[in-house]
């Protein structure tokens, strides 16, 4: 199983998804006392896609994010500290408060933004990727979308786009079932169940994997980036992944079966499955995973104390910031 | 004395009864009912806010759940009314309009001039404005003006129940492109409408309150600012005019006009921008058309011209409120 990934790499992978779902699990805590503002979106339950893809990227590389962007932030190296004191709206947040959860950004990590403007992402990655087409320095572009965004007319465009300026972008389609209370089932009939089916009639590569299996959104990431990084143009990949908490925080999920959530967690949670998979096969001890687990937690913690305690924002910060110079 | 409701409810019982009156009148959106495609119960969601929930089991063919697609879905809208329906397209944030823009700007406001006065599209697209939720930079905007500044739109926001219940009747039946701007802060503020159909002209202004030094004119939620203020400079003997215009397009120039030839001073208050924007637009029709009433110079009480911070402080810092409305009046006393 999965020879190329060193235990090293696993553990790394595994800590990622870690800090996703901890981060997640307590920004929904804190959100429940009414102590954080804005709307809030939680990534838990799809780490395996945020993971899976970015443990193949680097600072060079783009991707764009989404309104739930939280675990893309996480898997691509922004530091929780500055996520979490941007979502309490403080000074030292990553966007010194001004952004806030849906526009998370860290440009030196290659992380362009969380969006709050659904379908906004892909037309952004193709211009990354033809920055990086046309500057030869082999990075790619990756945008994260959910199977509401496939519908945005932005999407196919940038799908055409893509093909026709062979260009080195990964379109990555988190497919969690729903976009707020409607069914992908009715807003995208797409013949087969698999979105994916759509870009292959663009004329690229596209398939579809288990979005709660790490492993197989990694390979199915690395063949496409080694593809685009070769200039062999883009790739579609369709995950199909669930998301554990509401649309939003605050949202009374009606539409949802009633144990739908409860037993994705029992049976098909993406840390459990990386956990049996890299034990089972004797890669890592589960003591080990123990001892990251526990240092997650603690990570998040300093986290929530720190933002608990930062300062808001300057007032001056009002007005700067809108232009490099006016 | 009339029932007591909420604006949101306003707003559904507009929409109820038009759709009750006039089988034309459909309802597009994204989870407008909620729960499309799933084995749960319909009408899960009735719009992000829960505005128009409970229509969907009146209606069921004619609320319908869109994909997330705004260009198609708002395009669709104005295809429909351009033929005979009466479309409403609920634009979740108007901050969204970027993605459809093209469909109400080249397409809806133009049809009618461009050929020759035969086409008629009774549009009406709904959207939330309004910043205060620490919503953050796309999904606070107060974005009207972009929408007033194209011929062939009209635009409509009101500032209270009962106004809300009556311009979104009038709007429905308008056979004009309609864009009515719900401000979110509002929807839980309460007010007497009555329960039978009833419409408020687009156009006409509403003069709130009537005092003889400075006329206010201010929007949707900043109404409730202006009176705010109004009260407390009322203690210090400055009594004030305040002006709800209720549209900005059509723009009911009299009202204001005649206010300030009576006050002879003027405050414009808006939640958005000043440069090109409602409260300039005012002032340099006040200046050209009776620039001999006024006694001083008018005041514009705005956001600054910065994208809507996510940071509370900010945020606050970044609205206008009554002091800064006091302040403004005062300084049109000096
Ligand atoms: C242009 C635009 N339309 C609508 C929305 C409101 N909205 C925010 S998230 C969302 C659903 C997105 O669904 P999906 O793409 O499947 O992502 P998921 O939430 O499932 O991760 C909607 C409709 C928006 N933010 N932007
Ligand atoms: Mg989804």
């Amino acid at each position: 199983m999965k020879a190329q990934l060193s235990k090293e790499d696993l553990l790394k992978a595994y800590r990622k998804m870690r800090e996703i779902r901890e981060f997640e699990d307590r920004v929904h805590v804190e959100f429940a006392k009414g102590t954080l503002p804005g709307f809030v979106h939680l990534y838990s339950g799809e780490e395996a896609v945020a993971v899976g893809i970015c443990e193949h990227l680097n600072d060079l590389d783009r991707i764009a994010s989404t309104h739930r962007g939280h675990g893309h932030c996480i898997a691509k190296g922004v530091e929780l500290e500055g996520m979490m004191a941007e979502i309490y709206g403080k000074k030292t947040g990553t966007c010194g408060g001004k952004g806030g959860s849906m526009h998370i950004a860290d440009l030196d990590k290659g992380m362009m933004g969380a969006n709050g403007i659904v379908g906004a992402g892909p037309p952004l990655i193709a211009g990354a990727a033809l920055a990086s087409k046309l500057r030869k320095d082999g990075s790619v572009g990756v945008v994260f979308f959910g199977d509401g965004a496939s519908n945005q007319g932005t999407n196919f465009e940038s799908m055409n786009f893509a093909v026709t300026l062979d260009l080195p972008m990964i379109f990555v389609l988190e497919n969690n079932g729903y976009a707020e209370s409607t069914s992908t089932k009715y807003s995208a009939k797409v013949g087969s169940d698999n979105i994916a089916d759509r870009a292959r009639g663009f004329g690229m590569p596209a398939v579809t994997v288990d979005g709660n299996d790490f492993f197989a959104v990694y390979e199915a990431a690395g063949e496409a980036i080694e593809r685009a990084r070769k200039g062999g143009g883009p790739t579609f990949i369709e995950c199909k992944t669930m998301r554990y908490f509401g649309h939003f925080e605050g949202d009374a999920q009606t539409y949802r079966p009633k144990d739908e959530v409860k037993n994705a967690r029992a049976s098909n949670c993406p840390l459990k499955r990386f956990a049996a998979a890299v034990t089972s096969a004797g890669l890592v001890e589960a003591a080990e995973l123990e001892a990251v687990d526990k240092s997650v937690l603690d990570q998040v913690e300093k986290a929530v104390k720190a933002a608990e305690v930062a300062p808001q924002p300057d007032l001056d910060a009002l007005m700067t910031d809108v232009y490099v110079s006016y | 004395m009339a029932r007591k409701i909420m604006f949101k409810d306003a707003i559904n019982e507009a929409m109820r009864l038009e759709m009750e009156r006039d089988k034309s009148v459909i309802l597009l959106g994204l989870d407008v009912a909620g729960a499309a495609g799933t084995e749960q119960q319909r009408d899960a969601w009735g719009g992000v806010l829960g505005v128009t929930k409970g229509l969907y089991p009146l209606f069921p063919d004619r609320v319908i759940d869109t994909p997330i697609s705004e260009s198609a879905y708002i395009g669709a809208a104005v295809g429909a009314s351009a033929c005979g329906m009466r479309a409403v397209g609920e634009l979740m944030f108007s901050d969204f309009m970027g993605v459809c823009f093209d469909q109400l700007y080249n397409q809806a406001a133009k049809f009618r001039y461009m050929f020759g006065g035969k086409a008629v599209t009774p549009v009406t697209i709904r959207t939330m404005i309004g910043a205060g939720f620490s919503a953050a930079a796309q999904h606070s905007q107060s974005p009207y003006s972009m929408f007033a500044h194209v011929p062939g739109l009209k635009c409509i926001i009101p500032s209270n129940p009962y106004d809300a219940k009556g311009l979104l009747a009038a709007s429905i039946a308008d056979d004009d492109p309609c864009v009515f701007f719900e401000h979110k802060a509002l929807y839980t503020m309460k007010g007497e409408v009555p329960e039978e159909h009833y419409t408020i002209p687009l156009g006409q202004a509403n003069v709130i309150q009537e005092g003889k030094d400075v006329t206010i004119v201010a929007l949707a939620r900043m109404v409730q600012f202006a009176e705010k203020a109004a009260k407390k400079l009322a203690k210090d003997g400055i009594e004030c005019t305040i002006i709800d215009p209720r549209t900005i397009s059509p723009m009911d120039w009299n009202a204001i006009y005649s206010s300030v030839e009576k006050t002879g001073r003027l405050v414009v208050v808006d939640e958005s921008y000043d440069l090109c924007g409602v409260a300039s637009d005012i002032c340099g029709h006040v200046a050209q058309n009776v620039f001999g009433a006024l006694k001083s110079a008018p005041q514009m009480v705005t956001a600054p011209f910065v994208p809507t911070p996510f940071a509370s402080n900010l945020e606050a810092a970044y609205l206008p409120d009554a002091n800064k409305i006091e302040a403004a009046v005062r300084k049109t006393m000096e």
